[in-house]
């Protein structure tokens, strides 16, 4: 198939659905479901939050995985001994001011702010940021192929951990 | 706080081999502040590394033990400790968390410093008398600043006893860590700044207790099954030793399960990798002899250097201190350190390792974080007085999963808390002593 014809016109309103989609899956804990949507090469990073621009390689990292760690991470998050999140927390995803950078191709390159609250131990911690992705168009549909939530937040406090998908 | 009170807060029975302390510690605000004056400021406190300011000028600015520090390598290249605010009126002189300058101006007089703490510039200086003294008016600094190889430390008793003396036996194992470069070591850049909602002592323990890594890291040890570290490996126990290094700093020291980017190889690194890391190996040899060589690249360590520096030479380093906000509520910081001189390959694959543990997104710190805020929740159950750090007390020598460098903490914390003269809590057959 010549990349041409997978071409076509992409919208926000197509991109936004995508991320609602996917935020509504991460909410539910339907995390298989959210693992479809990434490519085999897919990575997903939080950087630390005094180097927001950094690259993992050279900097530390909150989060930086590569598919492998990224499955590993959901079997973890589904199975009993991810002790920060059994009993799971309750999340709501706010993801707005959706906006397309480039498309290059099959290449989509979309940012798009959130507002993530966890609930737990009748606590509740925003998580505040903004996401980069790259999503690429695979057979017509749309996948995850880099994943970048990088937060405003100052500190990771009184948060104390990100053990969500965030 | 009644001295009788003080005096029942630890139970060391060392005839019947239990060991308890009341829980009162972790939750009562009288404890916390009593710990301000006779713990964090009566001792050598982490403030930051020197690789933090390469440059003339560098500054960062930290809070530490409750106050607010200029971090500064200052124009003529020494490294010095500011506290951060204004000799004037009092507001902080720097506002920024980290740059470059040559000098602090205080935005609310524009009274000016230099990167030394001089005070240059007082706009209107003429409306002052004759007794006005600039050199007076510099900037303060803590009572004592000293670095030792690199860490730089800050105490706030002015009559403590050198850095090195005080570090006691914590000093050879820091060694054992900063000797892993020639060219030195260096924190990387990206803070991992967190919290947890529980009591700063807690963390302490936490940090080097082997006993939890089972339990507690359980997902941990089956990522590593997934990476392809042998499982027999894995369920087998861990050799390993505690051990109390004088003045309350304490070690577990283990053999790894992960591969260490310091020349031990696991799957997960690739084939490619082990013939470069056995040369890194090999080059310790030749420096260092076959036993420390060994000790440094096929060994980890948690060390704890009283009251609240963690160095973890583990799958990677990290150096981590905290200070407590409220009993139950501490601010954390955590840097990676790594040799200076290391490949750009083998500084991502040493990120990586430490991404795989640890850390506020990691697959084993945010659990940690869990079991400790579960312990802090337990608490409100004052029925239920005293925990129990008993676990090893009559071996010998006792292993890395029993609780001796717990108890050297412990011992340590509970003789300064009753007002012990420093000497005489940290003299040196205090370590042989202990159990």
């Amino acid at each position: 198939m010549g990349a041409t014809s997978t071409v076509r016109e992409t919208t926000r309103a197509e991109i936004e659905e995508f991320l609602y989609e996917e935020a509504a899956l991460l909410d539910a804990w339907r995390l298989r479901e959210w693992l479809a949507l990434l490519t085999d090469d897919a990575t997903y990073e939080i950087p630390s939050t005094d180097a927001p621009d950094g690259d993992s390689r050279t900097s530390l990292f909150i989060v930086a995985d590569n598919i492998e760690r990224i499955r590993s991470r959901v079997n973890q998050l589904l199975g009993k001994a991810a002790w920060a999140e059994n009993p799971p927390s309750r999340t709501r995803r706010l993801i707005s001011n959706v906006r397309i950078l480039a498309v290059d191709g099959n290449t989509i390159r979309v940012t798009a702010n959130f507002v993530v609250y966890r609930m737990r131990v009748e606590q509740v911690d925003t998580y505040v940021g903004r996401y980069e992705y790259t999503l690429v168009r695979r057979d017509g549909a749309l996948r995850i192929q880099r994943r970048r939530a990088i937060l405003d937040l100052e500190a990771l406090r009184p948060h104390g951990k990100v053990s969500i998908l965030l | 706080m009644e001295q009788e009170t003080l005096e029942n807060l630890v139970r060391d029975n060392r005839n019947a081999g239990l060991f308890r302390v009341h829980r009162s510690v972790f939750t009562d605000p009288r404890i916390l502040d009593l710990e301000r004056r006779r713990i964090f400021e009566q001792c050598w406190v982490y403030a930051g590394h020197t690789s933090e300011l390469p440059q003339p000028g560098d500054f960062l600015t930290r809070r530490v033990a409750g106050r607010s520090l200029i971090l500064v390598r200052s124009a003529d290249g020494v490294v010095r400790v500011l506290l951060n605010t204004c000799t004037h009126r009092g507001a902080q002189v720097c506002r920024e968390s980290c740059g470059n300058t040559k000098t602090f101006q205080c935005f609310y007089h524009a009274w000016t410093f230099d990167t030394d703490g001089r005070l240059i510039g007082v706009p209107g200086e003429d409306a002052y008398s004759a007794a006005f003294d600039r050199e007076e008016l510099r900037l303060a600094s803590p009572p004592r600043v000293e670095i030792y190889r690199d860490f730089i430390f800050v105490s706030f008793a002015p009559a403590i006893e050198p850095l090195v003396t005080y570090l006691a036996g914590a000093k050879e194992y820091l060694d054992l860590v900063c000797d892993q470069s020639e060219a030195g070591m260096e924190i990387v850049t990206g803070t991992q700044a967190y919290s947890m909602r529980a009591n700063w002592k807690l963390l302490v323990e936490n940090s080097i207790d082997g006993y939890h890594a089972r339990t507690t890291h359980q997902r941990y040890l089956e990522f590593l099954v997934e990476t392809g570290v042998d499982p027999e490996r894995v369920r087998r126990r861990r050799r390993g030793i505690g051990k109390a290094l004088g003045n309350g700093h304490a070690l577990i020291q283990t053999e790894p399960l992960s591969g260490r980017p310091i020349a031990q190889w696991t799957p997960m690194f690739g084939e490619a990798k082990r013939a470069e890391l056995e040369a890194i190996h090999q080059k310790l040899v030749e420096r260092f002899g076959a036993e420390l060589a060994h000790q440094m690249t096929q060994t980890s360590r948690n060390l704890l250097i009283f009251p609240n520096l963690i160095v973890n030479d583990i799958m990677a380093i990290t150096v981590r201190t905290f200070f407590p906000i409220s009993p139950d509520y501490i601010e954390i910081n955590a840097w990676a350190l790594a040799p200076r001189d290391e490949s750009a390959d083998n500084r991502a694959l040493r990120l990586d390792n430490f991404l795989t543990f640890l850390g506020p997104g990691g697959f084993a710190t945010p659990d940690d974080v869990e079991a400790l805020e579960s312990c802090q929740r337990g608490f409100a159950n004052r029925e239920v007085g005293w925990s129990d750090i008993s676990r090893g007390m009559e071996r010998a020598q006792p292993m890395a999963d029993d609780e001796l460098q717990m108890r050297a903490f412990w011992r340590q914390w509970h003789a300064l808390m009753r007002g012990v003269p420093r000497a005489v809590a940290s003299a040196p057959d205090a370590v042989a002593l202990q159990r």
